[in-house]
């Protein structure tokens, strides 16, 4: 309260402070001695021990402060207070300190301990507050101590402290601009935060300070898209439009051969674009020649699909972040939704209407038709202030054509009659535009302009007559009459630039009137010298023109001017004069260039072409401070071009978070907190989502109906899990899995058209050499195993060899079991053959490649020591998997697989079969694994060293590694004698197991055990190349470790296993219901193993 | 992001100023005067102002320009919508945003300010999160402050930033649990002189009142949601469900808040409540001119229209005019060059007329243009574009609250050109 009524003594505006107030003040009366001097009541006050004295001195100290009076000799007296127990003193020591210690900085110090001790505060809030304080002291001194509360705080266990972090990341930054790397560092580790509270701030300071290291986004990108629906709105917009930019870079454009699509079969889809650029398309077409047809990355899908709901966000700046980004980065097609939006926008305040409405005057020159059906939208209110107006009117006239033209130009006709003359001339312009543009009603605009020549406002008639003048130069000879009147006019309009305009239409078109010309040009000889310099030029432009054409009647005349120019005060009109003069009038001395002089002053001048202010803004990011003032705003970042070719898209791909990691309960229910609310896990909404998914790229099919089956999964997990809060909470976090799964997968589906041309060699000579001869086939075999390490890809003649390999290892470490799977061997004789060809062979190759397949494995068994159980009960097509690239390897390259076969030294390990190649040209020695990182219950049981891998040559080695049932990585290094290299072995879920021979009544006997929540139960469609029981079965085994059970039904097949580690029984049964449909039922003792492996089955089979 | 904020009242005083990085000198606001200057009116001053070392992106709200300084790049929606939430704040906290109320609660203001932006990024924008940290001022509430000496800042650290719910405060308590929502709908409408419409078009918004305990959860259910064509939500809103199921599915924020805004359906016509005959003509003879104006009922639905009032912005050159209004009283100001004709309710039967004349000044010509007319009138229990609320059911609190809807159609941007 008397802060107020310190305000209202001072309000004359008197710069002597502080006199006045506190006279008046009851809580203050007696204390102060009378004494003037400045501020000593206030530091009294602040000394005093009562904190409602202090209280009331802060007060009128912030007052101070507000009103931009200088406080700052109270500095030593206020800093004191900042230990102050009451919190609104503490809080208003603070805005002082803040206000203030820029410029007492040594005075500032005092208060650091006081932060530094509530930095280690146990209250999550006090830390937050102590960071946010001490890093908006802007002391350079104490640089390094916020360096350290900033690297702390990034790592705190409440997000709030966090997100705090985030914020004091800029504030550092501006203040020592050289701890850039270091800041970067933090940046990094918090934009891998999972919380939506600190996104928003970390985008933001990514953005001000290493908005260039656009490589720290990739491994966020996916999950930034996820977040974003829950991030606050502020937060939002920052990281839209970071999204933006780095789409930008990341992705091909959508729209760069839309002509294709438009021609193809999606014409249904895209038939609804109109008016697009005929240069355009036959420059797209030609593109379209050299590239191939355009698929749209899935991250980019991502984007645009997450990004879509914030278009009905209450926030407008929301909203136009969203628009900006549909503008830049979809499709041509999926561009319009955005229209309805911004046009909403303009309900709003009229700010708000101003900014949308240039970014729709932006984006009406490019994309007509996606506001035209809003037209009306845009109609002009006379209640509207002008700088509203005249926008609207350029999106009105952005929007004309032939079908709405009419509409358009009755609403002109309204305008022009307004009281508001600035909007009219706009107007004017308007319809000029319009008739240059649109030639059918050239000649109506002109009639129409040419009636408000008789106009009694004079700055229409000038406006009327600029802009005829404009569109007479594009026909001149059929409107002489209008040229003849508005001769007339120079005797009334005294707006310079309309007399210079008529004066210019005059003399460029004096032939077409040659009577009326001459008069001119004596009236205007006489009132020369009153002119302005704009029509005193044009006068000398006139007299010259017609001198050259009618120099009988003007010849004086046109001397009399010249003469009057030569003394004129303007040097630019002497200038001209001067200059006319020779060239126009011939005297001995004038050069070769008076010959010329008609064809340089009487030349056809190309009419002129009326153009929007906002053509070509667009290549600033819409939205944008830049894009509002046409003009590069300090730290504006530009949008970059599309790349010619896409880069990379796996840098986005993220390792799969594990389950099992953060366990700490107060991890779990930090996550709790931020469930998302949009995307709320009330069940459907799940589902949903992944219908979404499946549309886009059908791959997702399988993930998404094994989402739910997750679901349900956990659900029945109640006896395990300790509580609904956790259950809650991994059901979360097992969704956000299997989210980032699936984008993964999505992301790997996103390239068939490469993956397919790396396929087809080997498709190709599948055939090729089931005719040639034997001989010719071992031939490429070795060839191929040469070189088979170095790509994934390799398909068919990799797996061969890995086979063989495999076989070889095998023959010389005879399984235990081997008896139980001799007669198993039997069964599955169709799947060891058809399997080995990639899943991908069509069934018509199929035939071919198994016969193909028939004869490798009869050659490579030839020369291996033969042994029925050599052929392993699930001999699917071993995928190999890359370990160590042969470029990050220096020429080493290393590749691995799961050979499936029982680890000879610990019966508990998986084995692993590496395989080393030398690719460089010095040979690699002392080849080992050193120092294993593990997770807790993992063991690895390394291989023997390599002494020296000779350059060309290939070892392969097994190892075993015991996961202990998880999918969790293990990681370790491999040494050679000169580096280290880090490795990670990721095994899928179906590698954790091993074949168990059972028959159909031990296998209903196990399965009846394993009822209740160890079962799950998932319907599948299965895909179109996956039918009948062979290929059925081809697909689990290769997926998974299992052996076939036998079984009597025909639309039946189980398969059983168990975990290497636990030796848990893993029983899969699929029943086949009618054509594609089927169903899936998993029994495991281990839920986390079942749920995952029925997500894997379920992926394989719907392909 | 946002440097500093000056806010300066109609006579050009800049009255507060606030700093969020360094300080900024108070005369960079000279090239905030140097364009208002120029414009014609303060709604004129471009919100973009481009100085040689910083940006001005301003708003002019009741009265009061907020003037933010800017000096690197950033979108100016973004700078442009906060600074309404800051006005929108002050509204909240004094019960008005006047220059008056700020200067009275200064302090408040500066500490809202402080909480709301944290060096330049927004920080708690929510107004139940602000509440909890500085509680607003009341009567009771000072006069107890002076006498104690106790503070209007929370002793509580507020939790609410740190719950997924950030716009509801926790440990609500009322003793009558209560939630009203208004339905409000708007028409904007250009009518053309031959009483033929340009453009109609409905724009709603439902406002909420709920004062309800605890953390209830409640769904609101439309008979006819599809009319809402383009809706914008506040951030409790489901938007899933919504997509899914066309309810409204939210736990609602303590108080007062916009839940949804919409338009309506642009298919559908739109009902004109009024019709208007006018005619307004100026003679060149005599420096006069006529002015006649019925204001009809139409498509009321059988409701009364109330609160009805014909506003026109005269042209300069009218000094007076001597009218004779059926019903209502009439107004001309000569200063502004408005005509306020105040009808009050439309009598079906007898439909209000205002008629006489109009005199100009002496040796001006005479206006080109006939002025608009703006209509602005209510109509009780009605909305327009038909939409109704099927009903409200609260999940998660045991207690049975008391429940209610309101219908209000107004007219917005209702203009009839002569």
């Amino acid at each position: 309260m008397s802060s107020s009524s310190a305000f209202n003594d001072d309000k004359g505006g008197s710069s002597s402070i502080g006199e006045p107030e506190y006279g008046h003040d009851p809580a203050s009366g007696g204390i102060f001695s009378s004494d003037y001097k400045r501020h000593d009541d206030l530091k009294e006050m602040l000394d005093s021990n009562k904190d409602s004295l202090k209280l009331e001195a802060m007060k009128r100290i912030v007052a101070m402060i507000a009103r931009g009076k200088n406080a700052s000799d109270l500095f030593p007296a206020v800093v004191k207070n900042v230990a102050c127990k009451n919190i609104e003193v503490k809080k208003l020591v603070y805005v002082y300190l803040v206000r203030y210690a820029e410029e007492q900085q040594d005075l500032a110090l005092l208060s650091i301990s006081t932060f530094q001790r509530g930095l280690k505060d146990p209250n999550q809030l006090i830390r937050a507050s102590a960071l946010r304080v001490l890093s908006s002291i802007r002391v350079t001194i104490i640089v390094p101590i916020m360096m350290l509360a900033i690297r702390e705080a990034a790592s705190d266990m409440s997000p709030y402290v966090r997100k705090t972090a985030a914020h004091a990341i800029p504030k550092l930054y501006s203040l020592d601009p050289d701890q850039k790397d270091q800041l970067i560092e933090v940046i990094e580790k918090l934009l891998a935060d999972k919380t939506t509270l600190v996104a928003g701030s970390v985008v933001m300071a990514f953005e001000e300070v290493c908005p260039e290291r656009i490589d720290l986004i990739h491994k966020n990108y996916r999950k930034l898209c996820n977040l974003l629906i829950d991030v606050e709105e502020w937060g939002q917009v920052v990281i839209i439009n970071m999204l933006t930019r780095y789409a930008r870079t990341q992705f091909l454009n959508p729209n760069a051969n839309e002509s294709l699509l438009e021609e193809g079969t999606e014409k249904a889809f895209y038939g609804s674009d109109e008016d697009e650029g005929k240069e355009e398309k036959v420059e797209a077409a030609a593109l379209v020649a050299k590239r191939k047809p355009y698929v749209m990355d899935p991250d980019h899908r991502l984007l645009l699909r997450n990004t879509k709901p914030l278009l009905q966000s209450r926030n407008a700046a929301v909203v136009m972040a969203v628009a900006q980004l549909y503008f830049h980065l979809a499709p041509k097609a999926e561009v319009g939704v955005i229209a309805k939006a911004l046009v909403r926008l303009m309900r709003s305040h009229s700010e708000v209407q101003y900014v949308v409405l240039q970014n729709v005057a932006t984006m009406s020159i490019k994309r007509r038709g996606m506001f035209e059906p809003y037209l009306k939208s845009f109609y002009i209110r006379s209640t509207d202030p002008t700088q509203i107006k005249v926008l609207k009117l350029e999106v009105l006239t952005n929007l004309a054509n032939e079908t709405n033209i009419s509409t358009i130009l009755r609403e002109f006709q309204t305008y022009i009659k307004s009281m508001d003359k600035d909007f009219v001339a706009a107007t004017i312009q308007a319809i000029g535009r319009c008739a240059t543009s649109i030639g059918e009603v050239r000649d109506t605009c002109l009639n129409g302009l040419v009636q408000l020549l008789s106009n009694r406002d004079e700055l229409v008639v000038a406006e009327s007559v600029v802009v005829i003048k404009k569109l007479l130069q594009m026909q001149p000879e059929r409107h002489s009459d209008i040229i003849k009147h508005m001769a007339k006019l120079t005797d009334n309009i005294q707006v310079p630039m309309a007399r210079a305009s008529i004066l210019w239409l005059i003399g460029e078109y004096c032939e077409h009137i040659p009577k009326i010309a001459p008069d001119v040009l004596r009236k205007m000889a006489k009132s020369f010298t009153n002119e302005e310099d704009i029509v005193k030029l044009q006068v000398l432009n006139l007299a010259a023109k017609l001198y050259l054409t009618n120099s009988k009647q003007t010849k004086l005349l046109t001397q009399y001017v010249l003469n009057l120019a030569k003394y004129d005060q303007n040097y630019d009109i002497r200038d001209r004069a001067r200059f006319i003069r020779q060239l126009i009038v011939p005297t001995d001395k004038s050069g070769a260039l008076s010959k010329y002089a008609k064809k340089l002053f009487l030349a056809l001048k190309p009419a002129p072409v009326l153009e929007s202010p906002f053509k070509d803004r667009d290549h600033f990011q819409l939205g944008s401070l830049s894009h509002l003032l046409n003009a590069k705003a300090g730290g504006y970042q530009e949008l970059p071009d599309w790349p010619e070719v896409a880069p990379d898209p796996s840098v986005r791909n993220v390792e799969v978070p594990e389950w099992t990691k953060c366990s700490s309960r107060e991890k779990r229910k930090e996550k709790k907190v931020e469930k998302p609310f949009y995307s709320d896990s009330e069940g459907e909404s799940g589902p949903t989502e992944s219908a979404d998914s499946d549309s886009d790229t059908g791959s997702g099919t399988g993930s998404g109906s094994e989402e739910s089956g997750s679901e349900s999964g956990s659900e029945e997990s109640e006896g395990e899990s300790e509580s609904d809060k956790e259950e809650e909470e991994e059901k979360h976090k097992r969704k956000s899995k299997s989210r980032a799964k699936k984008s993964t997968q999505e992301s790997e589906g996103s390239e068939p058209s490469s993956e397919d041309e790396r396929k087809k060699p080997p498709k190709g000579k599948g055939p090729k050499a089931a005719s040639d001869s034997e001989s010719e086939e071992e031939e490429e075999e070795e060839e191929s195993s040469s070189e088979s390490s170095e790509s994934e890809s390799e398909g068919e003649s990799e797996s061969d060899t890995d086979t063989r390999m495999k076989q070889k290892t095998c023959a010389s470490k005879p399984p235990p079991r081997q008896p139980k799977k001799e007669t198993e061997m039997s069964l599955l004789d169709l799947d060891d053959f058809e399997p080995t060809p990639s899943p991908q062979v069509t069934p018509v190759n199929n035939f071919v490649s198994s016969s193909l397949v028939t004869d490798l494995e009869g050659l490579s068994l030839s020369d291996s020591a033969l042994s029925p159980a050599a052929v392993s009960p699930a001999s699917g097509p071993v995928k190999s998997y890359e370990l160590l690239h042969r470029i990050t390897g220096e020429g080493l390259s290393v590749s691995y697989c799961f050979s499936r076969q029982p680890f000879s030294h610990d019966p508990h390990m998986v084995s692993v079969q590496m395989q080393f190649t030398n690719n460089g040209d010095t040979e690699a020695r002392n080849l080992r694994i050193q120092e294993p990182k593990l997770q807790s219950g993992m063991r690895i049981a390394e291989f023997p060293e390599i002494d020296v891998l000779p350059p060309g040559e290939t070892v392969t080695m097994v190892m075993g590694i015991d996961f202990s049932d998880s999918t969790q990585a293990a990681n370790f290094q491999l040494c050679t004698h000169t580096r280290k290299f880090f490795l990670t072995i990721q095994p899928p879920v179906g590698e954790l197991m091993m074949p168990v021979f059972m028959t159909e009544n031990e296998f209903k006997k196990e399965q009846g055990q394993l009822t209740g929540m160890n079962e799950i139960t998932e319907k599948l469609t299965l895909g179109e190349t996956c039918q009948g029981d062979a290929a059925i079965v081809q697909r689990v085994t290769s997926t998974a470790s299992l052996s076939r059970v036998p079984c009597g039904s025909e639309m039946e097949c189980r398969f059983a296993g168990k975990t290497v580690t636990s030796g848990s029984l893993v029983l899969v049964t699929i029943v086949t219901r009618e054509q594609l449909v089927a169903q899936l039922t998993v029994n495991c003792e281990k839920m986390l193993i079942g749920t995952m492996l029925v997500k894997d089955i379920l992926q394989a089979l719907s392909q | 992001m946002i440097h500093s904020l000056f806010l300066i009242n109609s006579a050009g005083d800049i009255f507060l100023e606030k700093h969020w990085k360094s300080v900024i000198s108070r005369s960079v606001c000279d090239y905030f005067f140097e364009a208002q200057e120029k414009a014609s009116t303060p709604e004129n001053v471009p919100p973009v102002i481009s100085t040689p070392h910083h940006y001005l992106i301003n708003i002019y709200r009741d009265k009061i320009f907020f003037v933010s300084v800017i000096q690197t790049e950033v979108p100016p929606l973004f700078v442009i919508e906060f600074l309404h939430r800051v006005a929108e704040m002050f509204q909240d906290y004094f019960g008005e945003c006047s220059e008056a109320s700020i200067k009275d609660n200064v302090v408040i203001v500066y500490e809202l300010l402080e909480e709301m932006l944290d060096n330049g990024f927004p920080l708690a924008t929510e107004s139940n999160i602000l509440k909890e940290l500085i509680k607003p001022p009341t009567v009771l509430r000072s006069v107890v402050n002076t006498i104690t000496g106790s503070t209007n800042v929370g002793e509580t650290l507020p939790t609410g930033q740190l719950s997924t719910v950030p716009w509801r405060r926790t440990g609500v308590k009322y003793t009558n649990n209560e939630a009203y929502f208004d339905v409000v709908e708007e028409i904007d409408a250009i009518i053309d002189k031959s009483g033929t419409t340009v453009i109609a078009e409905i724009q709603g918004v439902i406002d909420a009142c709920v004062k309800l305990s605890g953390m209830p959860d409640l769904t609101l259910s439309f008979v006819n949601p599809r009319l809402m064509d383009d809706l914008s939500f506040h951030p409790c809103v489901r938007f899933k469900r919504w997509e899914a199921e066309r309810v409204l599915s939210f736990i609602p924020p303590d108080g007062n808040f916009r839940l949804v805004s919409y338009h309506v359906n642009a298919q559908n016509l739109v009902a004109i409540p009024v019709y208007v005959k006018q005619n307004i003509s100026f003679f060149e003879s005599g420096f006069s001119g006529r002015l006649d104006i019925t204001v009809e009922p139409k498509q009321t639905m059988g409701k009364t229209v109330e609160g009805v009032v014909v506003t026109v912005h005269m042209p300069k050159v009218v000094l007076s005019a001597n009218l004779t209004p059926t019903q209502g009283t009439y107004n001309y100001d000569p200063v502004t060059k408005v005509l306020a004709w105040d009808i009050g309710k439309l009598n079906q039967q007898k439909p209000p007329n205002l008629k006489g004349s109009l005199s100009l000044q002496s040796g001006a010509p005479k206006p080109e243009e006939n002025p608009s007319l703006n209509i602005d009138l209510k109509i009780q229990q009605l909305a327009i574009s038909g939409l109704k609320v099927n009903r409200l059911d609260m999940f998660g609190e045991k207690y049975k609250p008391f429940k209610g809807v309101k219908y209000l159609t107004k007219a917005g941007k209702f203009q009839v050109r002569t």
